[in-house]
């Protein structure tokens, strides 16, 4: 009986994926006692997020893509509805309307869920057309992603909206979108973007933060101050880092979001560039064994989910990463598997959980 | 192959190509986060390890405390005490006199603070923090701590403050220190003191204060703390102590200044007592004086302008910087040097009619009908003019300088206080230069210079030096006023002026005929009325300066009745068997020295004898007042500590 629920636990996770994530965890964990001062609370809050959400990752793992298929349309409906309310009613928390009050359930931000909800509709949508895709499939597939899109721009969150645009890009770029239509898009996008800075589209703190990647000296204060001690710290550890608990910029309060999305500043200080390079190198396994799956997958439902959760994985780190280190602007885009926060880890979990479904269905669906 | 499994294989093939293309581009995403790191973290490690280090550590500097100046009996002087300032800082306040107004509803700010800190604030616009009002009592400093948080830009702030006891006794010798001006403060990093100067706010301005500013100032330290963001010290790395400044003993004897100083009264001039053996000077008078205390933290517009504008200018070192003609005491150097020159001997007599004529001049004596037989002696104790016209006439102006440019007439005593000025010794390189029309120095000027008139132009510290010298017989000793430098830590001192500068080669007996003169004006002469009495044995000699000449320049601003009366001076030496003491005393506008200079000298010959009156002198000049306020600063000293 145990060991009937025991491998029915274990029989759809993909170990060598389960190893690495809970390494990445783990370290969060690490450097989250540290960013925390050397307190537990943090600690012990997010190992229990953490447990929750590989709880369900297990139950995501356990169901067949085609059952996780069935959520597409459904879930779809209700973010861009949870959206649409949050236009019309959400909770305006630092200027933006991100949040929606549900009575019962608590504060939720709607655009979480179309992270993983329009990959999902994109690929339940193309397999669908599984063998006769033409253009119109792509128009469709468009509208599907512009709708989430716009509305998230709105709130105003340009940094999700385009981690949403980004993830129903990757589903129809792994489709086969024509390249022709891809270069004319980042055309059309460069124009568009060039437009909305000329003509003031953007917010003035967007401006900002674009402007404090190219020099962050430009504002030492507040924009520019997390970039800064970001950069002070990172560049401060050096070769080995400071060592574990010893970060002066972490310790002294100079970093900014040290808990959350610059989490990555605080692990450069104290572990330095081998830190860095273990780091990148767990990431890079995690998305190749997700390449792999994506490639192994026997439906183009699970080719297109895996393929995009990895391209996704990659994004995340790459901008959270990128925007400490000061490369690309601040956006408010979580490190994987290592921030605080269980809306973020949640996420990923459940995309971890998709990766694995795909995994580890795909005897019963060849057979 | 059904077209649609064509298909199908197609978007497979698609897919896979896609999906390498992905795995590329993630590949070159994570080489370009390396890239960074290895940027970061190996090419610019130093500079940001550098920056993670001044973010991190604080230097506070630590202002070395002030050396303390004290009399030659130990009497403080100037010190030093802690107090409560509360400060604000003009670089984040925008309206000042609104943040003014409001902190003046907590703490009771007067219109001279008010004025005060408008000064400071536009005489030097820093970055820091001035002060606004200066000791706080304990309630004020909770009041304003509670209130900070509506108070942006104010501080309270536990500083040194330096104190001058005494007030205006003495301030021409002590001096003061003020707040650093941007001047002092180019000329500290010329000198490369920078290091000395952190977090001293204050220097030397005048007096002592400036003169020995190196001594007294010490050598700052410092104490690096780890701070946090907020600039909240987290703890102490390591701390390098400040070096106290040297101590001063001064070799005033404030007593004898208190009992000169009083017998002025209101009257302007100048006293200074030699210890003639030593060159300590005892007592050193500038009247009217100004309170030091005033300029401490800072002296505002109203009081600056009040000192700096008074007609009896209060700020003038008179000693050092007040020239003027010596009149008759100028006689007893003119004695001396007749007899060294070969020109006189003691016993030779004139008689005097009255008047001395020469060729188309004629000079009159001050008693009609004149002195009748003059030997050298009598001439200095009456005071005999005619018997110096014959003399001047007689001498070789250069020669006549030589001789007394040897007692420091015309030159720079070298007092150890800054600001002396030369004065001026007449001979005929100094006629030529000064009237090139009329280059040649006549016998006519001789005659006028030979009574201390005509262009003699010395200043108050030169006659006490020369008189210094005389009383010593020729042995010359530096004057200073500060006698022993004190290493505060160690407590080893030295002395400023262990040996003589120089000795003149006098025959002794010419010394003897003219000290037996300056008795003479004593016992039967000119200062007869002043000394009548007196328990100890003393030498002197009056003089009455005529303010009319070629450099009554100084007061043609104010010519009112009163400026134009003569200066009195009075020279003295005591005992006369081996001289302890010599002095000069002058008073500006005076009139007759025997009766506006000599009382002076008495009152302080009279207490330099007496022990008695000397301790009398302080003790009775704290009044119940002054010493409930000293009591109450201690308290407050103690408190801030």
């Amino acid at each position: 009986m145990i060991q009937h629920l025991w491998s029915k636990l274990t029989d759809h996770l993909d170990p060598f994926l389960f190893a690495v994530v809970t390494a990445i965890a783990a370290l969060g964990l690490l450097v989250l006692y540290s960013a925390a001062n050397e307190t537990m609370g943090r600690v012990i809050s997010q190992s229990q997020k953490v447990v929750v959400a590989v709880v369900i990752m297990i139950v995501i793992a356990n169901l067949s893509p085609q059952f996780i298929a069935r959520f597409a349309v459904p879930l779809y409906v209700i973010g861009i509805a949870l959206l649409v309310g949050v236009a019309l009613g959400g909770e305006v928390v630092k200027g933006a309307r991100r949040w929606l009050k549900i009575p019962g359930i608590g504060n939720i931000q709607p655009s979480e869920i179309m992270k993983i909800a329009l990959p999902l509709i994109l690929a339940w949508y193309f397999e669908r057309h599984e063998g006769s895709m033409n253009w119109r499939n792509f128009v469709v597939a468009a509208i599907l992603v512009v709708i989430p899109f716009g509305l998230v721009v709105r709130q105003p969150d340009l940094g999700t909206a385009l981690l949403i645009g980004a993830s129903g890009f990757y589903v129809l770029f792994l489709a086969g979108l024509d390249w022709r239509i891809i270069v004319s898009g980042a055309i059309l996008s460069a124009i568009a973007f060039a437009a909305a800075w000329e003509f003031n589209w953007l917010h003035d703190y967007q401006k900002e933060r674009i402007l404090t990647v190219i020099n962050p000296q430009l504002d030492t204060q507040d924009a520019g101050w997390h970039t800064i001690q970001a950069a002070i710290a990172i560049g401060s550890g050096g070769l080995f880092g400071k060592g574990w608990l010893n970060g002066t910029q972490t310790h002294l309060e100079f970093l900014p979001e040290k808990h959350t999305d610059f989490i990555f500043a605080v692990y450069g200080e104290e572990f330095g560039l081998v830190g860095g390079i273990v780091l990148v190198l767990l990431y890079l396994l995690f998305i190749g064994r997700c390449f792999v799956i994506a490639a192994n997958a026997s439906t183009l439902f699970g080719r297109l989910m895996a393929g995009t959760m990895a391209l996704l994985f990659f994004t995340y780190a790459f901008v959270n990463i990128g925007m400490v280190t000061g490369i690309l602007p601040v956006v408010g885009v979580p490190l994987p598997f290592m921030s605080f926060g269980g809306t973020a880890l949640m996420t990923l979990f459940i995309a971890v959980g998709i990766m694995m479904s795909v995994q580890s269905h795909r005897k019963l669906v060849n057979s | 192959m059904s077209a649609e499994l064509r298909n199908y294989d197609q978007e497979l093939f698609w897919f896979q190509r896609r999906l390498s293309l992905a795995a590329v581009l993630v590949v070159i995403g994570f080489l370009i986060l390396l890239g960074r790191f290895v940027y970061l973290q190996v090419i610019q490690h130093k500079h940001f390890a550098t920056l993670a280090e001044a973010n991190r550590i604080d230097t506070q500097p630590e202002a070395p405390n002030r050396g303390i100046i004290t009399d030659r009996n130990g009497v403080v002087l100037a010190s030093n005490y802690s107090a409560y300032t509360l400060e604000m800082n003009p670089q984040k306040i925008a309206d000042l006199d609104a943040a003014i107004d409001e902190v003046s509803k907590i703490v009771e700010i007067s219109a001279r603070d008010r004025r005060r800190f408008k000064r400071l604030y536009d005489e030097f616009r820093t970055n820091d923090s001035l002060p606004l009002k200066s000791r706080l009592t304990d309630e004020e400093v909770a009041r304003v701590a509670a209130n900070r948080y509506r108070l942006p830009g104010v501080e309270i702030k536990a500083r040194l403050f330096r104190q001058y006891p005494f007030g205006e006794l003495a301030s021409h010798v002590v001096g003061y220190i003020g707040r650093i001006s941007q001047g002092e403060k180019e000329r500290i990093e010329q000198q490369g003191l920078t290091a000395s100067y952190k977090g001293s706010d204050y220097i030397g301005k005048r007096g002592i204060e400036l003169s020995y500013e190196k001594e007294l100032h010490g050598s700052a330290g410092s104490t690096e703390v780890e701070v946090d963001a907020n600039r909240r010290v987290v703890r102490v790395l390591s701390r390098k102590p400040s070096v106290v400044g040297n101590n001063l003993q001064l070799s005033l004897d404030i007593r004898l200044q208190k009992i000169a100083e009083d017998a002025f009264g209101s009257k302007r001039g100048a006293l200074i007592a030699i210890e003639p053996g030593s060159g300590d000077v005892l007592a050193f008078v500038s009247k009217p004086g100004y309170d030091p205390n005033l300029f401490v933290d800072g002296i505002d517009t109203e009081s600056w302008d009040a000192l700096r504008d008074s007609p009896d200018k209060p700020m003038l070192n008179r000693p050092l910087q007040g020239g003027y003609p010596p009149g008759s005491i100028y006689k007893p150097f003119m004695a001396l040097m007749a007899q060294e020159l070969g020109v006189r001997t003691a016993s030779q007599t004139i008689n005097d009619p009255g008047f001395f004529r020469l060729g188309a001049g004629h000079w009159r004596d001050d008693k009609d009908g004149g002195h009748g037989i003059v030997d050298m002696v009598k001439s200095i104790a009456i005071s005999c003019d005619t018997y110096y016209y014959q003399l001047a006439s007689e001498l070789d102006i250069d020669d006549w300088a030589g001789f007394m440019k040897q007692f420091g007439f015309g030159q720079k005593t070298g007092i150890d206080i800054d600001g002396e000025l030369p004065g001026i010794l007449p001979n005929r390189e100094w006629k030529a230069k000064r009237f090139p029309k009329d280059p040649k120095l006549h016998v006519g000027d001789q005659v006028s210079l030979g009574i201390g008139q005509g262009f003699n132009t010395f200043t108050p510290m030169q006659m006490a030096y020369a008189t210094a010298v005389l009383a010593n017989r020729g042995v010359a000793f530096k004057p200073h006023l500060v006698k022993r430098v004190q290493d505060a830590r160690t407590g080893e001192s030295r002395l400023t002026q262990p040996s003589p500068a120089y000795t003149i080669p006098l025959k002794q007996a010419h010394v003897d005929v003219v000290l037996k003169g300056m008795e003479g004006v004593v016992t039967g002469g000119t200062g007869r009325t002043a000394f009548l009495n007196a328990k100890y044995t003393s030498g002197g000699k009056t003089g009455t300066a005529q303010v009319f000449g070629l450099r009554g320049g100084e007061y043609k601003a104010s010519q009112i009745a009163e400026r134009l009366r003569d200066h009195a001076w009075y020279i003295a030496l005591a005992p006369m068997d081996r001289p302890t003491i010599a002095l000069v005393a002058f008073v500006e506008n005076g009139g007759f020295g025997a009766e506006a200079a000599a009382p002076i000298a008495r009152k302080v010959l009279d207490a330099y004898f007496d022990p008695a009156l000397l301790d009398a002198a302080i003790r009775k000049s704290v009044s119940p007042a002054e010493a409930l306020a000293s009591a109450s600063l201690q308290r407050e000293v103690k408190r801030a500590r």
